[in-house]
């Protein structure tokens, strides 16, 4: 294990964080990437875009979300006190508009005039369909056939914010195929087109992109914890599918040696079974969606069909930036099951009044997990990621309600 | 020693002859039809084979190929299994070049040493690996260091300057990639595509086969006016995808192929 001076030096300007990320595309796609490359690093040193971001974030978005001390629920678990960052309550209902916005002025400054995007629980479909209408920009959403079915109301809701929904049918018709199908929309009709990636993942320069504009969780976050209890936190956590509001979370603390940093991923019906999308935690390195990172795959190579009752996490790689943390030691991940991040958004809905997002119930369930383990004056700080409203029909469902 | 690909353009160039390169995803439609089919390509006119190696996650693939790649997948086909059936073409076929088409993730888990040592064993040629562009080609020393060959892809949105590098960088010839878009796709436009390769002969004396939204004997008589070979995928892999016997297979293979072998060789007189 490399001892790293510091994590905020990544990645390189070829876009490697250690051995991960780095741009594995079709010779198309190069210029078009090294395109936004140039265009990003222009746009995030001018003071102006920044002021610009700035003021979408504040008025728009409605930052800063606050950090919220779930009393009953710390109580009710016994051990630490767990503190929320409360991303559920940004427009839109999730951390996905942080990054949505972010984009789509890189895309007004670039002279594009149609967005695309790719989405799995509908979250980041959302937060582009909104960015895009505001802009009177053009958008196309991909989505697997599976996840349109399981997240109907987010599907409706793309709609009524004039944005078209394209079913993906190929391959496990969910995340993974969504976004080939994205990839192939732009690499066709790159001139007037840009690709908003919704997770720290695909080539140079989306994982740094994307995580820029997620990381003003954490900054925030950082200072409310040294405004509001004088220090940082013992311990943070996040649920991890493609990583973005995890890496948005953990990347201000990630020299804060002090910090304990747990990314939560999807364990499904438990690792075991094989039925997950645990790609750090069960998978290997690979190449997946132009970056190196770990991956989930066969003994051929094929890819491997994930599962998780929450359809952001049913991913089976994982932005680059989380495979060099956990290489480095800086990060641990873990499963949490279907059933764990149940338990905890049942628990955090009716000890707290608040519906998590199935995504987020996972990192709520790791919260619990390591309150347990620690003294009661420390301090827990979890990623509350998205609000469950999306879900509500999946949950009735796994407990046999017809709503 | 010469490599079969620079005797085959030798052959090819010295003959006054467009080169014909067939594209099929291995272990489509029918398993035990592949190699019976790669022989049926090259009696039908084939002078180099692109074999697809079957990916779950064919990013610049259309349909037709994402498609060929599910069925062979659902049917087992993996790299090991398609290196065994190269070895078994080459015992009696000693000189028609095989590039294996696909992407890294096979390849990764595969191993590159053991990958290079058996796709040289196998009889494999050069490989074409459509998502390791030259900034990542560090990762397939060990086969460049066994001798197999990497064909790199250029398309339209490639810069003159990244040109000139990517024809340094490509062995065995240069794939130009005639369109922005996914295979299969149909727009083509023969000036734009022929400018663009006049332009890559000036940055290099390598073999250049165009591809990517060739579909029958017409399209690839207009690019065999400037191409050194003519690519055809998407639309053999179509013809093939109904064929109900390994017979049928073969048949089509060669019937497809033959008079578009018969078109280039008539544009010459």
């Amino acid at each position: 294990m490399t001892k790293i001076a510091d994590f905020h030096a990544y990645p390189d300007a070829h876009g490697r964080f250690g051995d991960f990320g780095g741009v594995y595309v079709a010779e198309t796609l190069m210029e078009p990437l090294a395109e936004l490359t140039e265009a990003y690093n222009r746009l995030r040193n001018d003071p102006s875009f920044i002021a610009e971001l700035d003021r979408d974030l504040k008025y728009y978005v409605g930052r800063p979300s606050p950090i919220y001390h779930a009393e009953r629920l710390s109580r009710h678990v016994g051990g630490a006190k767990i503190l929320l960052k409360r991303e559920d309550l940004n427009h839109t209902g999730a951390h996905k508009i942080n990054n949505t916005v972010g984009q789509a002025l890189v895309a007004r400054h670039m002279g594009k005039t149609r967005i695309i995007a790719e989405t799995g629980a509908g979250q980041h479909g959302v937060a582009s369909a909104t960015v895009a209408a505001r802009m009177g920009l053009k958008c196309v959403v991909y989505m697997g056939a599976v996840d349109i079915e399981r997240q109907k109301i987010n599907v409706y809701r793309m709609k009524l914010l004039g944005a078209e929904v394209i079913p993906v049918t190929s391959g496990s018709k969910t995340l993974k195929d969504a976004l080939n199908e994205a990839m192939r929309d732009w690499v066709t009709n790159v001139a007037d087109t840009f690709y908003i990636i919704g997770t720290v993942a695909g080539p140079h320069p989306y994982p740094q992109m994307v995580r820029d504009f997620n990381a003003i969780v954490g900054r925030e976050a950082r200072q409310q914890m040294l405004e509001q209890y004088g220090r940082l936190p013992d311990a943070i956590t996040a649920c991890v599918g493609g990583g973005s509001n995890a890496i948005g979370l953990f990347h201000a603390f990630l020299n804060d040696a002090s910090v304990r940093i747990v990314g939560a991923e999807a364990a499904g019906e438990g690792i075991e079974t094989g039925r997950h999308a645990a790609s750090l935690a069960a998978g290997k390195p690979g190449v997946l969606h132009g970056n190196r990172t770990y991956v989930l795959s066969d003994e051929n190579g094929q890819i491997t069909e994930t599962h998780s009752v929450s359809a952001g996490l049913d991913y089976p790689g994982v932005g680059p930036e989380h495979a060099f943390l956990k290489d480095a030691g800086r990060a641990e991940y873990v499963g949490i099951t279907d059933d764990e991040a149940l338990e905890a958004f049942h628990l955090l809905a009716r000890t707290e009044g608040i519906l998590a997002a199935l995504e987020s119930s996972h990192a709520i369930a790791q919260a619990m997990k390591l309150a347990r383990e620690l003294p009661a004056d420390a301090l827990v700080l979890a990623n509350l990621s998205g609000r469950g409203d999306k879900d509500v029909h999946t949950i009735a469902a796994r407990e046999g309600i017809e709503l | 020693m010469k490599t079969r690909f620079e005797r085959r353009f030798a052959e090819l160039k010295a003959a006054g002859r467009t080169g014909l390169i067939p594209f099929v995803t291995a272990g489509d439609p029918l398993p035990e039809a592949v190699v019976p089919m790669l022989h049926a390509l090259v009696a039908g006119g084939a002078d180099v084979i692109e074999l697809g190696v079957p990916f779950s996650d064919p990013m610049a693939d259309g349909p037709v190929i994402q498609h060929a790649s599910e069925r062979a997948i659902a049917r087992g086909v993996g790299l090991k299994t398609v290196l065994g059936w190269v070895a078994e073409f080459r015992q009696t076929d000693a000189d028609t070049p095989i590039v294996l088409m696909g992407y890294l993730n096979p390849l990764e888990m595969y191993g590159y040493e053991r990958f290079a040592t058996d796709a040289v064993a196998a009889g494999v040629d050069g490989v074409l690996l459509v998502d390791c562009p030259i900034e990542e080609a560090h990762v397939l020393e060990p086969l460049r260091a066994a001798g197999l060959d990497q064909i790199l892809l250029a398309s339209p949105t490639t810069a003159p300057a990244r040109m000139e590098r990517l024809c340094k960088a490509s062995s065995g010839f240069l794939y130009y990639v005639s369109f922005a878009g996914i295979t299969g796709s149909a727009q083509l436009s023969t000036d734009d595509i022929a400018a663009r390769v006049a332009a890559i002969r000036t940055a290099s004396s390598a073999p250049v086969a165009v591809g990517f939204g060739v579909r029958n004997a017409g399209s690839a008589v207009a690019i065999a006016a400037f191409a050194d070979a003519v690519v055809i995928g998407s639309a053999l892999v179509e013809r093939l995808a109904e064929a109900t016997s390994v017979d049928d297979a073969a048949t089509r293979a060669h019937d497809f192929l033959a008079p578009i072998r018969a078109a280039l060789d008539a544009r010459k007189g």
